[in-house]
């Protein structure tokens, strides 16, 4: 590895550490700020007098002040702990795992459909610019990307799941079944809905661009040269169109992570889909602070790792950057 | 002799569509009522100054223009009209078109990949003798545009014309950049396909490049043509030269003292004549 390289990961690596402090800072005094009152939730409905109350504020720390508060959090999770879990009675970190791995399911299906029909479509409506492709095209991604996604979702509901009875209403997996006898077939017919509704929101987004893009490069002098030298339109496409928005395309791509962790919640909540989405509500609708915490550290962490993974495929691709000899201008 | 007609373009006019600030559509007019005749074993210099639509000539003929741009007139090759489905068949073939600048080439491609194009394995060969034949070594077709110095780039481009079987070259300013060496040779090839019978349009804004290789020299100001005149008439005392731009070209010429014109807009005598990238300005800011 040259020393480029090297410092760019240096720099990538203190940025993410940066941003993650800055993260948590910022999520805990929010948390803290907030009208929340983790005793009130924690108790309910129960009575208890004042001195049981102070012995549980003093039991969760609650006496002490914030910044001492919070650098005995940040503290923990330097060393792997990330507290309880108020709502799951669990370690945070394993509530997260678990989670998560329901939620990666969902996002990585809904962010791989999203990126090829965005991308086969936007192509299709770039290549076929002005005809009837690209209105219905455009049209049709227009009237997504101004539609909330609850929305979508609760349509989808009352079509396919109601009306029609294609899929089932929520969750991952049959009601009262162990996890264990869940079968694929059962698991991915409980995903189809929520990952389509999920999907959709990014599709539009994609196809614009990646329609934009191949516009772009469709006008560029070095396709009018291949023209000139007598290339076709399917040529022109797959020799020079595909090649020059591939790079955009998968920086897109990753950049939209950050869009489908927020579209998540909302998708997750319509369908009761038991991922990170759904506990991050129930979390903050249960003032369970450091699940909270935890859930708003590891989404930053994974929006990031999404931008990383981006610049290193760019470097890995992008003739500019792999063989070096200097940007020019 | 009467030589044969190889291509000719009668009346053309080239504008470009586009909306002002109340919204109202208005046309630019870059080119009107160009017409430009060459003919077969013919050098046809295009000269002028930057901006004049020397390229946009070259992109009509070989049509790709952009979708704003509206174009009149009439085109023909080698007698029969061209249409612009006729050149989607010609071009890369029968024509061949070196473009201006390496903007042309594709970022993402390597360029010994470019100049084969998709002619095949047949251009494969052809492309390592052009590589040869303008002192580029075979690794540089490994390279992509962005490694390529200035000259480079330009005898890449160069090389693209020689993989194909043509009967016409359209050169967009394919010398600067290049060493004395290699600009000389590049104007020898040119010389000798049009000795073989087959057209050139150079387009170029040096003059006296122009006069070294070219029959005919033509003369753009404005998106128009001035004059076109024999190069015979360049020489001598280019009493010849009919127009007043063309003439004081002439005298502005080293060969011809750098002779100061008077100005044909103001008729005071300028500081500079100077033909430059910007276009050509008079002392009296006239132009
Ligand atoms: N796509 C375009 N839209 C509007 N104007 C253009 C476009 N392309 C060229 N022009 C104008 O046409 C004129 C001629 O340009 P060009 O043919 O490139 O000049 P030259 O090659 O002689 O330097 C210039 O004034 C330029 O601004
Ligand atoms: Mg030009």
């Amino acid at each position: 590895m040259n020393k480029g390289l090297l410092r760019y990961f240096g720099k990538t690596v203190a940025r993410m550490l940066l941003l993650l402090v800055a993260v948590s800072m910022i999520s805990f005094f929010l948390v803290n700020n907030a009208p929340m009152n983790a005793v009130d939730a924690f108790l309910g409905e129960a009575k208890v007098t004042d001195e049981q109350r102070a012995l549980i504020e003093e039991r969760w720390g609650l006496n002490k002040p914030p910044l001492e508060r919070y650098l005995i959090w940040g503290n923990n999770v330097l060393h792997g702990d990330m507290g309880e879990s108020l709502y799951y009675h669990q370690p945070v970190s394993k509530v997260l795992k678990e989670k998560f791995l329901s939620s990666i399911v969902l996002m990585g299906t809904a962010w791989i459909l999203s990126g090829l029909i965005g991308f086969v479509l936007g192509v299709l409506s770039g290549v076929y610019r002005g005809t009837w492709i690209d209105r219905i095209i455009k049209t049709f991604s227009l009237v997504l990307a101004s539609t909330p996604v609850f929305w979508i979702g609760l349509l989808m509901l009352v079509v396919f799941a109601v009306e029609l009875q294609w899929f089932p209403l929520g969750l991952a997996a049959p009601i009262g079944k162990s996890v264990n006898d869940v079968t694929l077939s059962e698991r991915i017919h409980h995903l189809v809905l929520p990952a389509l509704t999920l999907s959709i929101t990014g599709i539009a987004n994609i196809i614009l661009h990646t329609r934009q893009k191949l516009i772009d490069v469709m006008e560029s002098d070095y396709v009018l040269f291949a023209k000139a030298r007598g290339e076709n339109l399917k040529q022109l496409v797959t020799r020079h169109g595909l090649r020059n928005i591939a790079l955009p395309a998968i920086t897109l791509q990753f950049a939209y992570f950050s869009e489908l962790f927020g579209g998540s919640v909302l998708a997750e909540n319509v369908f009761s889909y038991p991922g990170l989405g759904s506990s991050a509500v129930l979390a903050g609708l249960h003032a369970d602070a450091p699940l909270l915490l935890g859930i708003a550290l590891f989404s930053a962490l994974f929006v990031f790792v999404g931008n990383l993974t981006a610049n290193i495929i760019y470097g890995i691709i992008d003739p500019q950057i792999r063989e070096g000899g200097g940007i020019n201008g | 002799m009467e030589k044969e007609i190889l291509l000719e373009v009668r009346h053309l006019s080239i504008g470009f569509e586009s909306y002002n600030a109340k919204v109202e559509k208005v046309i630019f007019n870059a080119i009107s009522d160009l017409s430009l005749t060459v003919h077969k074993g013919e050098i046809v210099a295009i000269v002028g100054s930057s901006g004049s639509g020397k390229s946009l000539l070259a992109h009509a003929v070989m049509n790709i223009l952009p979708d704003n741009a509206r174009t009149g007139g009439t085109m023909f090759y080698k007698g029969e009209l061209l249409t612009p489905e006729r050149m989607n068949r010609l071009r890369g073939h029968e024509i061949a078109f070196i473009p201006q600048s390496v903007a042309f080439l594709d970022p993402l491609m390597q360029v010994g990949e470019q100049v084969v194009g998709t002619l095949g394995e047949k251009a494969r060969a052809l492309q390592q003798k052009a590589f040869e034949h303008f002192g580029l070594k075979q690794s540089v077709a490994k390279l992509y545009p962005f490694q390529l110095s200035g000259g480079m780039a330009r005898r890449v481009l160069l090389s693209t014309s020689y993989v194909a079987e043509t009967e016409m070259i359209i050169a967009d300013e394919p010398t600067p950049g290049l060493d004395l060496k290699i600009a000389i040779e590049a104007l020898k090839d040119f010389r000798l396909l049009a000795d073989q019978g087959k057209g050139v349009i150079l387009i170029t804004h040096d003059i006296d490049l122009a006069l070294h290789v070219a029959d005919k020299i033509a003369i753009f100001y404005d998106g128009r043509v001035v004059e076109t005149a024999d190069t015979q008439t360049f020489r001598g005392d280019g009493q010849g030269l009919k127009h007043p731009y063309s003439r004081a070209l002439f005298h502005a010429l080293p060969q011809n003292g750098f002779n100061l014109q008077r100005c044909p807009k103001c008729g005071a005598t300028c500081a500079t004549w100077n033909v430059d990238e910007k276009g050509m300005r008079c002392g009296c800011g006239n132009s």
